[in-house]
């Protein structure tokens, strides 16, 4: 009988810890996808970050670090520097990235640091039940903005791929979201071309990808999706941010 | 550079150059003063050999990037300066918690905040006790000449490998500035298998390797830190190290360790030369500390003098190892100012009551 | 053995000039330390460093009672002139210090280095002009050893700044 489908070899057969309805299963799996079409799981290093995916050292199958908060960006660089034929990509949250590791962030895409960066953005801190993240939205309510985030004190979200894109290290910045089929083929499509464009050199790439957090949004799973759509991606607007993956970064004055 | 040959180098740049001949291609770092020689040396040598010098956007990302080769398998190495050193904490108790490898080099200033750029040893305290959060240690090697300088980086690199553990090289601006004759020894290299452990691609060869120091489970954490602590206690019984001076004889012992050792050498030659007897005991590891040499002098030494460039620090480790046998009594300036000889031998000759 | 402080302005060369003598008891076998002011302090300002050479290994290399100084400009002076043991040797730049030493116990010599500098087309060694009198006067080192000492510390890619190096420090002995 014919397989049309089966759990990618990158992705191990164990339970894994996430929420009901969580949508980090489904981009652990376009990560694992990818790395069993590009052939690299012997030569793949993961880095994952201090948050909900803190332990997907154990689901993927590559070889993997754990980090401290934030700094997951500066711990790829050592790993990549160490041995550049070895790919190697983070997995982080938008506290883990565009908070605690805003530094490590901007500065490993603009020194054009050849690594990937799966980025999730679900606008929440979801390991510690729930508080404002540098991305949650105006008026959003989470366990610390309880009446809605209140730019006057809080400021204002950060939009990563915007911010990043202005910088001449960066190969490729793309916005995705994983709630619906299409879209989480293009989100796929994304983290394949980041990972290629890595492979070749061209420089540091990252995936965004518009995620869900239902327990601590206080929604059903498919409530969740479609506050999504209704609320984070008119904020955060799908789309190709930068694209040098011809050209690369480098004497990219 | 050609070996065997005496040549006149900075404390900084000695430092440097051991770590490359080491073995160590991956540098990361950040400036500060006093050793920002260490980088800029780094950064003329490292894209001549194939190796990596890398100026982070902090302290920091600096030791999280040697989190990142250290795990990949290679000699990594980072150096800072007291402030600096703070910032590193993170990053050391992590790597500690990870069990990898490394050096990290602390050329003290003046503390605490931003301090002076002079000459200290106030971050004894945080070398030997606290160097970052958790129940941990780091190996601590405390030299006093430029040559020790550089043989000690060969030792760091390779008790660091030995026991997957992060090293330290405490020195201070007195040392890291000063320049002195020094010969690069004809070493061989020590290297460790790291293919159980490293995160350098499973070649489809194996299972994959976790670096890793998250531990949900209190029991599992508990065994983890406890298997650790009982490879501390053979650290300990196998690697503490002192060198002693004229102690045999002594009744006063002053223990000192890097450059206050050499001050406390010069008044205990002064104190000698008028008949008192005084000797000196020198940890050149100060963890593990040499307790067992302090110990062993206190069965016939009557009085124990600590010198430090600080408020007092080493003092508790001393303390500790003459257990209430001999009194002992702390000398030192701190925040910047180096203790003279005069001012020792004086010391010295207080409580030795003068001239014998 | 010999405890030398070398004083002056950030840029006079005072480090250098330090590095020839700790380099000289470097290729005699001696114990030798070289440490230098650090800091702030160095860009435009204040600049000195220690020389200790010696047959016992070096104790503090930080000079607080020199043996000999060599002082290239009048805080320089004014901070380590009482400082010099008695018996000992102080070496001024006497174009940029017009003070007269009035204690009796040391050996002052006066030397206008940086207008002999000018003047013998030395531009920028007043450093070693002034090292050559203190050289002259201390005798730190066989004449031969100062000579292979000045090529060890002038860059491979600069050896000819030696020649003027030497010349500097021969006018300064002659002097």
């Amino acid at each position: 009988m014919a397989i049309v489908y089966q759990r990618p070899h990158a992705l191990l057969d164990v339970p894994t810890h996430y929420c009901p309805g969580c949508t980090h299963g489904v981009i652990h799996k376009l990560v694992a996808e990818v790395i069993d079409e590009l052939g690299i799981e012997g030569n793949t290093v993961g880095v994952v970050p201090v948050g909900c995916s803190v332990m997907a050292y154990d689901y993927f199958a590559c070889d993997a670090v754990e980090a401290p908060h934030g700094r997951a960006p500066a711990v790829a660089t050592g790993l990549k520097r160490a041995i550049p034929t070895n790919v190697v990509f983070t997995y982080q949250g938008d506290g883990d990235l565009a908070a605690i590791g805003t530094a490590e962030t901007v500065h490993s895409a603009t020194r054009g640091e050849n690594i990937t960066v799966i980025f999730v953005n679900n606008g929440i801190y979801g390991m510690t039940g729930g508080q404002m993240a540098p991305t949650t939205l105006p008026g959003q309510v989470t366990q610390t903005t309880p009446y809605g985030r209140d730019t006057d004190i809080a400021g204002y979200p950060i939009r990563v791929c915007e911010m990043l894109s202005t910088l001449s290290g960066v190969a490729y910045a793309e916005r995705v979201a994983v709630d619906s089929v299409p879209n989480i083929k293009k989100a796929k499509a994304a983290i394949k071309k980041a990972f290629t464009a890595q492979i070749e050199g061209k420089g540091f790439s990252i995936v965004e990808v518009l995620s869900t957090c239902p327990t601590n949004w206080g929604f059903t799973p498919v409530e969740a999706i479609q506050w999504l759509r209704d609320n984070m991606m008119p904020y955060y607007p799908l789309g190709v941010y930068m694209d040098r993956t011809e050209e690369g970064v480098k004497h990219n004055a | 550079m050609a070996s065997n040959q005496k040549v006149l180098m900075k404390g900084n740049e000695a430092l440097a150059e051991a770590a490359i001949q080491a073995g160590c291609h991956h540098f990361f770092g950040y400036p500060i003063t006093p050793q920002t020689e260490v980088a800029a040396y780094m950064s003329k040598r490292m894209p001549k050999i194939g190796g990596t010098y890398l100026q982070a956007e902090s302290e920091v990302a600096a030791i999280n990037m040697v989190l990142g080769a250290a795990s990949a398998g290679v000699r990594a190495m980072t150096s800072s300066s007291s402030p600096g050193i703070s910032l590193k904490s993170e990053g050391i108790s992590y790597i500690a918690g990870s069990d990898l490898p490394c050096l990290i080099i602390n050329v003290q200033r003046g503390g605490p905040g931003l301090g002076g750029i002079q000459p200290s040893q106030s971050d004894y305290w945080q070398a030997t006790r606290a160097p970052g959060h958790g129940d941990l240690h780091i190996l601590v090697f405390a030299p006093s000449t430029i040559q020790e300088m550089v043989d000690m980086v060969f030792d760091a690199f390779e008790n660091a490998d030995r026991y997957r553990m992060p090293a330290m090289i405490l020195a201070d601006g007195m040392l890291g500035q000063m320049m002195e004759p020094v010969v690069f020894p004809e070493k061989k290299v020590v290297t460790f298998d790291k293919e159980s452990w490293a995160t350098n691609g499973h070649k489809n060869q194996r299972p994959h390797n976790i670096v890793n120091s998250l531990y949900l489970q209190a029991t599992e954490l508990e065994r983890k830190v406890k298997e650790r602590f009982e490879r501390y206690e053979v650290i300990k019984a196998k690697e503490a190290r002192a060198e002693e001076y004229l102690v045999d004889d002594a009744e006063l012992v002053v223990v000192a360790y890097g450059a206050t050792s050499r001050i406390a050498r010069s008044a205990i030659n002064s104190a000698r030369a008028k008949g008192v007897k005084v000797g000196l005991i020198r940890p050149q590891t100060l963890w593990p500390y040499p307790s067992a040499v302090i110990a062993k002098a206190a069965q016939t030494a009557k009085a124990f003098l600590t010198v430090e460039m600080s408020m007092g620090q080493m003092v508790d480790d001393v303390r500790l190892a003459v257990n209430g046998k001999a009194p002992v009594s702390f000398f030192g300036h701190t925040g910047g100012v180096i203790p003279t000889p005069a001012e020792v031998l004086s010391e010295i000759e207080k409580l030795t009551g003068g001239d014998r | 053995m010999l405890n030398m402080l070398l004083a002056g302005f950030g840029g006079q060369g005072v480090l250098f000039a330090g590095k020839i003598v700790a380099y000289a008891g470097l290729i005699e076998d001696q114990y030798v330390s070289w440490l230098p002011s650090y800091g702030p302090e160095m860009r435009g300002g204040t600049a000195n460093c220690s020389v200790c050479l010696s047959d016992q290994p070096i104790g503090s290399p930080l000079v607080l009672a020199p043996d000999v100084l060599i002082a290239m400009n009048l805080p320089s002076y004014d901070k380590f002139i009482d400082k010099v043991v008695p018996g000992g040797i102080a070496v001024i730049d006497s174009s940029l210090i017009d003070k007269k030493c009035e204690r009796t116990d040391i050996h002052c010599f006066y030397v206008p280095a940086t207008e002999l500098a000018q003047s013998e087309n030395l531009q920028g060694l007043a450093n070693i002009i002034i090292l050559g009198k203190a050289f002259g006067e201390s005798k730190f080192a066989s004449f031969e050893t100062v000579e292979q000492a000045i090529h060890k510390c002038v860059p491979a890619k600069k050896q000819h700044l030696a020649e003027p190096n030497l010349r500097a420090i021969q006018l300064g002995m002659g002097l």
